[in-house]
């Protein structure tokens, strides 16, 4: 409590801008205008489509066009035909998400306060793999897990896999590949928020006989709170909007809700279920991303 | 021996997790210099630099790196000025709607892909837009700019006013100040959002692929490629990229030292002396 006493509480706040005058009134509204009118016509207009089409009468077709017939029905019609991909979609970017905190925390808390002057050089390394293509990496996990690599070959050595076990086409290949896939989005607001640690209240706290595990819980820890949160909601929400890992590494066992959002729009052109199905993963991202803020910051209050 | 490994275990940690960052990479790489035995076979076979030599020897994916780059660069003309100029009256100017207008630059950013993607097919359906070259472009830009916005915000909040008054003080006229001082500080931070909007654009699948219609960017040949067979040139690409990216940054941080070199020589120069 008293060491976030010291963290300025408004440091993300700008000051209040200066009030301009004589230069016309209307100025910041024709700057904000044309960026303003693209999202609301081209982000917030398409949200309002996507709900209506959810709606629509599920019998339509593209070819015969739908009936608006405000179905609320189509929402558990297909939760209840797809509940196995839509769970699995939270539960495999959930167990990513504890395994990218494992890799993570160590990784942004090693560059920012050990790495001297290596800092810059591991920081590029950490946003390097974002450089070349999202698709292309995720295929080069299929030469890493294949049943002819190293890898395998090594676990199966160990007995660690059975001589016939494998890793692609599992949920360990598309929960490692979501883990991938997604940590540099983690580890930087972490790194931000590390760096910013006095190294100095680690030495008081260990002045004032605090254990290691008991300085990082009660210092570490809570001063980091603020890249924590931000890192995992950056980790968690595109991990569970994710289909890529699901096709390229898995099988249609492991399919996730995108993998059916996708067919639903692009394959099997069924426009409410898919429209339904979507508004439900963002309506149950929003609840979680909610509850999860409010549980958060009443941790960072205390 | 146990105080040491306490020190340093948080380091050794740290580098094997950056082995597994990087290993993808180095894997590309590698597969660039491949000669894969079967089409759809991914493992290490045969070394060859055939693959370096003709990258186009798949002329579909040559068109599809193009059409990439076409996107990449008209989206990121396009977010960087609406963002830039949205950056600017966010930071340098005070009107009604603030909020309601930082929840409407926020929220794309935290917004699943696949939402985003399927709402604006529903909305070009509907609309009866053809969907193609142009509805990939206006779906970047859409993404792009609040990238753009919150880069450029960035850079211009930790902008010193007191340079731009100092020019006024001397005389200079609104659109000299602007022209003269305040965008040449801003500039490194349009071009690094301009940077990430491309790199946002170019890499973009999800939301590239309910909104293309028949049109077949990068990202896209790659996921119509692993049905039938990728063709080991897709790694060429995927190298060369990040070997562009990796100058790229090596450049602008050389340009960085070079510049704080200087500012410390004019410091520890005596004054008077250039």
């Amino acid at each position: 409590m008293s060491a976030l006493a010291h963290v300025p509480a408004s440091a993300g706040k700008p000051a209040p801008p200066p009030v301009r005058r004589g230069r016309s009134r209307l100025l910041p509204y024709l700057l904000l205008l044309p960026g303003a009118a693209w999202l609301l016509v081209f982000f917030a207009l398409p949200l309002v489509q996507l709900a209506s089409a959810s709606l629509y009468d599920p019998s339509g077709s593209l070819t015969t066009g739908y009936a608006m017939t405000w179905a609320f029905g189509n929402y558990p019609d297909a939760l209840q035909a797809y509940w196995p991909q839509f769970s699995r979609s939270f539960l495999y970017s959930a167990i990513a998400l504890v395994l990218a905190l494992l890799m993570g925390y160590p990784l942004a808390y090693a560059i920012a306060q050990k790495a001297g002057r290596w800092k810059n050089l591991l920081l590029v390394a950490v946003v390097a793999p974002m450089f070349t293509s999202f698709l292309v990496r995720t295929l080069a996990w299929k030469t890493i897990l294949s049943d002819n690599g190293a890898l395998v070959g090594l676990l199966r050595d160990v007995h660690l896999l059975g001589p016939d076990g494998r890793l692609l086409a599992t949920p360990i290949a598309v929960v490692l590949g979501l883990t991938y896939n997604f940590l540099p989005f983690l580890v930087l607001p972490l790194y931000a928020s590390l760096e910013r640690l006095d190294p100095r209240l680690l030495e008081a706290a260990s002045d004032l006989y605090a254990s290691p595990l008991r300085a990082f819980a009660k210092v570490t820890l809570p001063l980091s709170m603020p890249g924590l949160i931000a890192g995992t909601l950056l980790f968690f929400i595109p991990a569970t909007g994710d289909y890529i890992n699901a096709e390229l590494l898995g099988t249609p066992n492991e399919y996730m809700i995108g993998n059916v959002i996708d067919s639903a729009f692009l394959v099997r052109l069924d426009y409410p279920q898919g429209a339904a199905l979507s508004f439900l993963l963002m309506a149950a991202i929003l609840a979680i991303v909610f509850v999860y803020l409010r549980k958060a910051g009443t941790e960072e209050v205390l | 021996m146990r105080r040491w490994l306490a020190d340093r275990w948080v380091m050794g940690v740290a580098l094997l997790v950056l082995g597994y960052l990087t290993l993808p990479i180095m894997v590309v790489a590698g597969l660039s210099l491949n000669r894969p035995s079967s089409r759809l076979s991914y493992d290490f076979n045969e070394f060859t630099l055939d693959n370096w030599k003709q990258p186009c020897a798949t002329a579909d994916m040559c068109d599809a790196v193009v059409r990439s780059m076409q996107i990449g660069l008209i989206a990121t003309a396009a977010s960087t000025v609406l963002g830039t100029l949205m950056a600017f009256a966010l930071v340098r100017h005070s009107f009604r709607g603030r909020s309601g207008l930082n929840g409407l630059i926020f929220l794309p950013m935290a917004t699943p892909e696949l939402v985003m993607g399927t709402s604006l097919l529903a909305l070009f359906v509907a609309a009866g837009v053809p969907q193609g070259f142009w509805t990939i472009v206006i779906a970047h830009v859409m993404f792009c700019v609040s990238f753009v916005v919150v880069t450029v915000k960035a850079r211009l909040a930790g902008m010193d006013r007191r340079l731009e008054e100092a020019a006024m003080d001397l005389y200079a006229s609104e659109w000299q100040t602007f022209r003269r001082i305040t965008l040449p500080l801003v500039l490194p931070g349009i071009v690094a959002a301009a940077l990430l909007a491309f790199s946002l654009s170019f890499d973009d699948f999800i939301i590239t692929n309910f909104n293309a219609g028949t049109t077949v960017t990068f990202p896209m040949y790659v996921w119509g490629a692993s049905q039938r067979g990728i063709p080991p040139q897709v790694n060429v690409i995927g190298t060369a990229m990040f070997v562009i990216a990796l100058l790229l940054v090596g450049a602008s941080s050389l340009r960085g030292r070079r510049a704080r070199r200087a500012a410390l020589a004019m410091i520890a120069t005596p004054a008077g002396k250039p």
